[in-house]
């Protein structure tokens, strides 16, 4: 493989992105939608509802965080949401950290963008194009810009119209996200000894997800994975 | 009860959980990047980080996959399967979605 070329950004880059965003949208879609649907029967306004998934814009939280929906808030039920958001989202912490790198000369204001659109699947579509030597920023951007207006779009759908959506389970939606996410494996492999990690990090979930209610088990598998690839020589 | 509370019991009250939430939400976002800008890398820390993306993925996936029984992880497997063939992501996307739709719709 020839070196990898430094960290850049272009308009092409951002058209790259866009089209490599592509398998991510069925998954995109389902959730907003469901999420849009849940939204509007647990009585949300339309603005609550946009402006969640505009600017919190992280599906399992907004989930959660519709469980715990106020009509009348107090400083206790706001700080209850608020914990409950960054436990869900501290996943994230990792994903950016993987980012820095690559994002290290960007000017500050577009990583701030960059970032404030980081979702696992945009993420894990730019480390696939970047483990192939790819380093232009606006493939990462491109990416997460149109995974961002496809989720508004889905989320306005699912408000209004989520009862005419047919059942998801008969084409096998409702696991849409997941098959996603294990086809986004298979560039990664890399052999057996570095997919190790990923073994303890399987087990460590599987048994958290037993034993411990709510979303901890992606961030206490995660963290398994990665302590155990600290540990492999 | 406080001009604060006054205010959040408000409507504006559902404005300031969703700026809260969104703001926290930016925080964990950018935390990651912060922090590595800051200390430095030990070649150690850096396997760590590469094992995170396929740990991410089977810590996501295999709970959701296994509560859902065989016919979810026959259907992972074949995305898996067509991935690996094909290193198209659509077709891998298709083969999974189609494989639990075709054993739900015998079932």
């Amino acid at each position: 493989m020839s070196p990898a070329p430094r960290p850049h950004f272009s308009r092409a880059g951002l058209r790259h992105g866009v089209r490599a965003a592509l398998p991510a949208f069925p998954g995109f879609i389902m959730f907003a939608i469901a999420f849009g649907t849940a939204a509007a029967q647990k009585g949300l306004s339309l603005g609550e509802t946009l402006g969640l998934s505009a600017f919190v814009y992280a599906g399992a939280s907004q989930m959660v965080g519709l469980e715990i929906w106020q009509q009348v808030w107090s400083p206790t039920t706001i700080l209850t949401i608020v914990t409950v958001t960054a436990v869900v989202n501290a996943r994230m912490i990792l994903l950016g950290a993987t980012l820095q790198p690559w994002l290290k000369d960007e000017p500050l204001a577009r990583t701030a963008l960059n970032l404030f659109l980081l979702t696992e699947a945009g993420w894990l579509i730019g480390t696939r194009y970047h483990n192939q030597g790819g380093r232009d920023v606006g493939v990462l951007l491109g990416c997460a810009l149109i995974l961002w207006l496809v989720w508004l779009f889905a989320t306005l759908t699912g408000y209004f119209a989520g009862a005419l959506v047919p059942e998801p389970r008969r084409f096998g939606l409702d696991l849409v996200m997941p098959i996603f996410f294990g086809v986004m494996l298979v560039p990664l492999w890399k052999g057996a000894k570095s997919a190790l990690p990923w073994l303890v990090a399987g087990v460590v979930s599987l048994i958290v997800h037993a034993l411990v209610p709510g979303y901890a088990f992606i961030i206490a598998g995660a963290l398994a994975g990665v302590v155990a690839g600290m540990l492999i020589e | 009860m406080t001009t604060f509370g006054t205010f959040i019991a408000s409507p504006w009250g559902s404005v300031m959980a969703i700026a809260a939430m969104a703001l926290v939400t930016f925080l964990c976002r950018i935390a990651g990047v912060v922090v590595m800008s800051r200390v430095r890398i030990t070649p150690r820390f850096e396997r760590g980080l590469r094992a995170l993306p396929g740990s991410i993925i089977l810590a996501t996936i295999l709970p959701a996959v296994i509560d859902n029984g065989w016919p979810a992880l026959v259907a992972l497997g074949a995305a898996v399967v067509a991935m690996a063939v094909t290193r198209i992501d659509i077709v891998g996307l298709v083969a999974g979605l189609g494989t639990l739709a075709i054993i739900r719709a015998l079932g």
